[in-house]
């Protein structure tokens, strides 16, 4: 555990954040710790990834105070970003290059030693090593999220940010996804994902987490696992609003409360 | 480049044909042709700068990287000054040939570069700002000309003094004005762009 592991990997307190007159996040507490996997559920709007844009200080707080890996969003974004990889819903990459040339570049920006071994390393473990010297614009959109993926750990971040991840990979790609943060969070390292793939993200979390109304409400696997099956309508299908007040008031609940409502368990 | 140095050559000759800008009204007419052509050619460039890498997501892939948005946006205005001499360089001499002026002027160069420093520094802030809005080649002039007026006559006059005036008149009086422009454009534009490429 590096000196930058010292405290929480995440801690967010009295977060606010609308988009003109229209408030999307308020009075949000809440801290992830070190190794954890959180998964964000919550229904189209409800801020996920305004929230994870604000962690990964693509967007800037109204007020409250989020600090990632020990570093503040506002006032040390720059030493933020080192430590933070993000994949979000677009691959965040020029298309006009390959997929080596555009890890090269970004590897370049983070001042990466060895960087040709880095980048043959991330493109063997994305299994795109047969297609490193293509451009970015002639990979099938499951190729371009898994390029994208490569340089989100390309730096070694020790907090992974991801959006929907797991839109548009095949299933061996979701494998291959789901051995790296298997990987990612064994060694202490922290994962924060949305996704509305319930099932998936029930899979993967160690903590999950719902967002509604501004709102965070952090649960363990189980509980929220009953409360999914609960809202399931008659054919099947997952309401729209997950789960709101099955935690009660949220605002301030952070993975220790849950820790200790649930009995220490996780 | 070849469509801005391509608009900027029609542009002169269209104004040549139109104004017939003869030998003794070389003086008057030469300079705002001249920087009608460079402003309307840097334009069409300053509207290229954020598009490609806004319509490919690299923007965002890039400002999640550790470097200051100052950086970026100083490697951008750098990029654009660059570029913007490159087409002044090449439109000039023909400029000089067709209006009848010599285009080896010191003051005239120095109006030129500090002048494009202003104007791609301003540039390409707007053009950050434009490149997020819909109508973003009609924006970018409309948000962009107002802010660079005042660098822009400030070069039109210099260079008449340069083409055919006092030139000493152009240094002592417009050129300090066109400097001081820059100078804020240079400490505000940086700050500004923070803003606008984060939400």
């Amino acid at each position: 555990m590096s000196s930058d592991q010292a405290g929480e990997a995440i801690r967010v307190e009295g977060l606010h954040k609308s988009y003109g007159d229209w408030p999307v996040l308020w009075d949000l507490n809440f801290s992830v710790g070190w190794g954890e996997f959180v998964v964000l559920f919550g229904a189209n709007g409800t801020g996920k990834t305004t929230l994870l844009r604000v962690l990964s200080t693509q967007a800037r707080a109204e007020s409250g105070t989020v600090k990632v890996a020990g570093y503040d969003c506002l006032r040390q974004p720059e030493s933020v970003r080192r430590r933070v990889g993000v994949v979000g819903h677009s691959g965040l990459l020029y298309e006009d290059l390959t997929c080596r040339e555009n890890l090269t570049f970004y590897g370049q920006l983070f001042r990466i030693e060895h960087i040709r071994q880095r980048v043959e390393d991330v493109l063997s473990r994305v299994g795109l090593t047969r297609r490193a010297d293509h451009r970015v614009k002639t990979l099938s959109h499951g190729m371009q999220k898994r390029v994208a993926i490569a340089r989100a750990i390309l730096h070694q971040p020790q907090v992974l940010l991801l959006d929907e991840p797991e839109g548009g990979l095949d299933q061996e790609s979701v494998s291959m996804l789901s051995g790296l943060l298997s990987e990612w969070i064994q060694a202490g390292r922290t994962v924060v994902m949305t996704t509305h793939n319930i099932e998936l993200g029930l899979a993967w979390a160690d903590k999950v987490a719902v967002l509604s109304d501004g709102g965070l409400q952090f649960q363990d696997r189980e509980t929220y696992h009953d409360s999914a099956k609960l809202q399931r309508t008659p054919t099947g299908k997952t309401t729209s609003k997950p789960s709101r007040g099955l935690s009660g008031d949220s605002s301030r609940y952070s993975t220790e409360d849950t820790a200790r409502s649930s009995g220490g368990s996780n | 480049m070849v469509s801005a140095v391509v608009f900027g050559f029609l542009v002169v000759i269209i104004f040549n044909f139109a104004l017939n800008v003869t030998a003794h009204l070389v003086t008057q007419l030469a300079p705002g042709i001249l920087w009608v052509a460079f402003a309307f050619a840097g334009t069409l460039a300053m509207n290229r700068t954020f598009v490609r890498e806004k319509e490919q997501g690299g923007l965002e892939g890039l400002l999640l990287t550790p470097v200051s948005r100052d950086a970026i946006f100083l490697g951008k205005a750098l990029v654009s000054f660059l570029f913007m001499l490159i087409v002044e360089a090449a439109l000039l001499p023909v400029f000089a040939a067709i209006l009848g002026f010599s285009a080896f002027s010191f003051t005239l160069i120095l109006t030129i570069v500090l002048a494009t420093l202003g104007f791609a520094t301003v540039g390409t802030l707007f053009s950050a700002i434009a490149v997020q809005t819909r109508s973003r080649e009609i924006m970018l002039p409309v948000l962009f000309f107002p802010i660079i007026l005042p660098v822009i006559i400030g070069a039109v006059e210099a260079s008449s003094q340069a083409i055919g005036g006092d030139a000493n008149v152009g240094i002592s009086k417009w050129l300090p004005l066109i400097g001081v422009f820059d100078a804020l454009f240079l400490v505000i534009c940086p700050w500004v762009f923070s803003f606008v490429v984060e939400e």
